[in-house]
């Protein structure tokens, strides 16, 4: 194999710490104690954040909104289980299908303007799904959508009470996507969502259809953002208005920012860190844990990611900093 | 006479008061070595940026091989062949030169939309990149982001991508601007070994590379065609030298 090839290829290779990151996802499924519902928690969010970052660190599309896609795929996955059918696989499935399709009608909105444009249009559109679900019938308004009984799990496994169920089930849908999203993100398309992120003109000059690729990925993103919401109302049992509330939208972005974009495990570590934080903080002060969170981001925006992470390299002097 | 491959009829853009391109017809033909000089504002980018697509004209017709593509999207004019470089580098800088390069060959070869399969699994891919990063000095460097590039680097990236997509019409945006004097001559050489049936039009300042480079020679004067002819003519214009080389220039 040429250098050239062998460089090419390097990117895709697996990494030491993607293989640990696996192994202690698989080993936190056999751990025994409480924390089982906090753990599906941040499978969840995990996924959804990862929907994020392939929008935002890969293609480049700020979004305030991506909770329209959460809470979508939530309601859809509630109202097919309490009237088509329990099953929480073919849920899921319809769940991601629905959201896709909506990712692909927003998605025209998002391909012109501006960051700040598409930073109103995406508020927006999440904000007129959140009032539809407020104001109709049938999503049980204010209330959400309560009393979703799934089924077993393949027909096999029951959601039980410790959410041992839930968490594998979820911790498992986000490896699978994780999965298919790593193979994307090195394939040539995975490629030219960064090059049109980095500069569109170039990207139009090699040939590249901007817009095509641009609603291709933000199909993508719904559907997996649709999947999380999905996990969240069949292993609670509850679709809720703050599924599209704009504090989703804001608190994903936080993850990912905190985790770190277009590299694709950012949503994974952030999802750890702000979940983690959040409960450390609001053990601690319950009533005022945002204000620590906020230092919290100041002081990783300041002194940056990558010194915040290694903490030897804090009272050394220069080091080409 | 060799066959016209692109052509522009009564080409006509406004910018409010402005008009950049003013009833430019301009007949580029196969394998032509054809420059466009001009005095600064003159135009000249703006008739590349219509030329590509990168804006509409307001009025007049441009045709590729006799087919109309006025109205044809700039990604689509790539496909067909019209390809250009940038006055101000257009790169990907969190890419490698590498990475770019490939994604670009991909791109050409129709396999750039595939999701699955990692870039550079088609063997072509790794095949050609190895080829266009020897030819342009840039193999030693194929791993470094784009960003941290030197200066000339970038510049030969800049001009390795738009060979990568095999064009048919090249157009050069001054191509040498800002690269030393002595790494000039290598750029045009590279230029110069492309495909004898490859139209190129260059746009540039400096008038000994056009003279050296160039059969034919259109000068652009307030958006519109001043003069055109073969270089001993246009070189010997009394009319181009008062209004374009002025009285300082050599030769």
């Amino acid at each position: 194999m040429s250098a050239v090839q062998t460089s090419l290829r390097a990117d895709a290779r697996w990494r030491w710490w993607e293989l640990a990151l696996g192994a202690a996802a698989i080993v936190s499924l056999f751990i025994p104690g409480g924390h089982v519902l906090l753990l599906n928690e941040i499978a969840i969010l995990a996924l959804f954040a990862v929907s994020l970052d392939l929008i935002l660190g890969f293609a480049g599309i700020v979004s305030l909104g991506h909770a329209a896609f959460f809470g979508f795929g939530a309601y859809t996955a509630g109202l097919f289980a309490k009237h088509v059918m329990p099953d929480p696989l073919v849920g899921l499935v319809v769940a991601m299908g629905a959201s896709a399709l909506l990712g692909a009608v927003c998605s025209v909105l998002v391909l012109r303007g501006s960051d700040l444009t598409r930073l109103m249009v995406t508020l927006g559109v999440a904000a007129v799904l959140y009032e539809l679900a407020n104001k109709l019938e049938f999503t049980g308004g204010a209330d959400g959508l309560q009393g979703i009984v799934m089924g077993p799990l393949l027909g096999r496994f029951e959601f039980d009470l410790y959410g041992r169920t839930a968490y594998a089930y979820s911790l498992i849908t986000l490896i699978v996507v994780m999965l298919i999203a790593r193979r994307i993100v090195h394939s040539p398309f995975g490629y030219s969502l960064k090059a049109l992120r980095d500069n569109r003109l170039r990207a139009t000059s090699i040939g590249l259809s901007v817009n095509l690729r641009l609603a291709a990925v933000y199909t993508l993103a719904a559907a997996f953002a649709g999947m999380a919401g999905a996990l969240m109302a069949q292993t609670s049992g509850f679709a809720s208005l703050d599924g599209l509330d704009f504090h989703r939208s804001a608190d994903i972005m936080l993850m990912v920012v905190i985790g770190g974009t277009g590299y694709l495990y950012g949503g994974i570590f952030g999802a750890v860190a702000f979940k983690l934080l959040h409960e450390v903080l609001s053990a601690w002060t319950p009533q005022y844990w945002t204000f620590w969170l906020g230092l919290f981001l100041v002081v990783l925006v300041m002194v940056g990611r990558d010194r915040l992470i290694r903490p030897w390299t804090w009272f050394k002097r220069g080091g080409g900093a | 006479m060799s066959t016209v491959v692109l052509e522009t009829h009564n080409l006509l853009k406004r910018f409010g008061g402005i008009t950049p391109t003013n009833d430019v017809s301009l007949k580029v033909h196969k394998g032509a070595r054809h420059a466009l000089i001009g005095p600064n504002g003159a135009g000249k980018t703006t008739l590349v940026n219509l030329l590509t697509g990168v804006l509409e004209p307001t009025s007049g017709r441009i045709s590729l091989d006799g087919q109309d593509i006025t109205r044809l999207a700039p990604h689509h004019r790539v496909r067909r062949g019209i390809v250009r470089t940038f006055q101000i580098n257009q790169l990907f800088n969190e890419l490698t030169p590498l990475q770019s390069l490939a994604l670009t060959v991909s791109a050409q070869l129709g396999i750039s939309q595939k999701w699955w399969n990692p870039l550079g699994s088609d063997a072509r891919v790794a095949g050609l990149c190895e080829k266009l990063l020897k030819q342009f000095r840039l193999d030693d460097v194929m791993d470094q982001k784009v960003s941290v590039l030197a200066y000339g680097k970038r510049r030969l990236l800049e001009i390795a991508t738009a060979l990568a997509c095999e064009p048919r019409v090249l157009l050069l945006d001054e191509p040498v601007a800002g690269v030393p004097e002595g790494e000039r001559q290598e750029i045009f050489d590279t230029i110069n070994a492309l495909p004898a049936d490859v139209s190129i039009l260059l746009i540039e300042h400096d008038m000994d590379l056009v003279f050296n480079f160039a059969k034919t020679v259109s000068v652009l004067v307030n958006g519109a065609v001043f003069a055109e002819g073969d270089v001993a003519s246009i070189s010997n214009d009394p009319r181009v030298k008062s209004v374009y080389l002025g009285e300082g220039v050599h030769g």
